[in-house]
């Protein structure tokens, strides 16, 4: 007896969930770059297992896109990071208003 | 929809990655170390990679270990360490209404989304295995022969993913390389 996909799907909004709680309480731009990572890798596994449930290639290639647009957004965003550290010396979001945002 | 499937041996597996996926991302969340956050983060990918396997995408588990909880997760601890963030954050401003605003959001989204889910079909099953030209869609030959297939979409969104990461690489090394002194300029 093969596990049902909705569990999966559940399993994907709570991880996704646990990763919007994290952006909006976290202060430190690391952590909120850790929780963005929580949440793309919910999506990756709902785009798999419904890739697999409907006997689809198309999921487990729109993850590998993912993967790679969330390394290149994590490199740049690191670097940012530490452009900012060395002008500001704290790298508190609640901090850096210099943008008026 | 029916409890018994978790009692089987696929099932069991299912539940141990979820469990595991489950706690370690709330340790993400509430932990107040960014390295000790940091290193449940690659808890969280490694079960998220064994669920992968549950559903026989060998390749992408295999780069999921290798490039998020190798690379990603090195970059991460690199930049924690070089910073010297290791200690608690101090700023507690509006502490309080921020988590609750925060965690009452997520559980609206997620219970809302998750009683979408559940209103669906409530029984898809697994159908076979996806081949391409007989090996598994999973394998490292199906997932290269369809992401080199000309006559399907992925090919061209391959390419500009290259060049996609070369910009990423640039824009890195400009944003975080030795910044020459403004003054050198005028002496």
């Amino acid at each position: 007896m093969s596990i049902p996909l909705n569990y999966y799907i559940v399993l994907s909004m709570i991880l996704f969930s646990l990763g919007i709680a994290g952006v909006t309480t976290r202060r430190n731009p690391i952590l909120i770059f850790m929780s963005i990572e929580l949440m793309l890798n919910a999506v990756n596994l709902s785009l798999i297992a419904f890739g697999r449930y409907l006997g689809d290639a198309g999921g487990q290639m729109l993850t590998i896109f993912v993967m790679a647009v969330a390394a290149a957004e994590v490199s740049v965003g690191l670097g940012i990071l530490i452009a900012i550290f060395r002008t500001k010396d704290n790298v508190d979001v609640d901090v850096l208003n210099g943008l008026k945002g | 929809m029916t409890l018994q499937a978790l009692l089987s041996g696929q099932g069991l597996m299912f539940l141990f990655f979820a469990v595991a996926a489950i706690a370690s991302g709330l340790l993400v969340v509430i932990l107040q170390n960014p390295l000790r956050a940091a290193l449940s983060l690659v808890i969280n990918l490694f079960s998220v990679a064994g669920l992968y396997l549950s559903l026989n995408a060998y390749f992408l588990a295999t780069v999921q270990v290798i490039v998020y909880a190798g690379a990603i997760m090195v970059l991460f601890l690199f930049v924690i360490m070089l910073l010297n963030m290791g200690q608690a954050n101090l700023n507690t401003s509006y502490r309080g209404v921020r988590t609750i605003i925060a965690f009452s959001s997520a559980i609206g989204f997620g219970g809302l989304m998750s009683a979408v889910a559940l209103k669906g079909q409530p029984n898809v099953m697994l159908p076979a295995d996806a081949m391409v030209t007989g090996s598994s869609a999973g394998s490292v030959e199906g997932i290269g022969k369809v992401l080199y297939n000309p006559n399907l979409p992925w090919l061209f969104a391959f390419e500009w993913t290259s060049f996609l990461l070369l910009v990423a690489v640039i824009g890195a090394v400009v944003l975080a390389g030795k910044r020459q002194q403004p003054s050198e300029d005028k002496a």
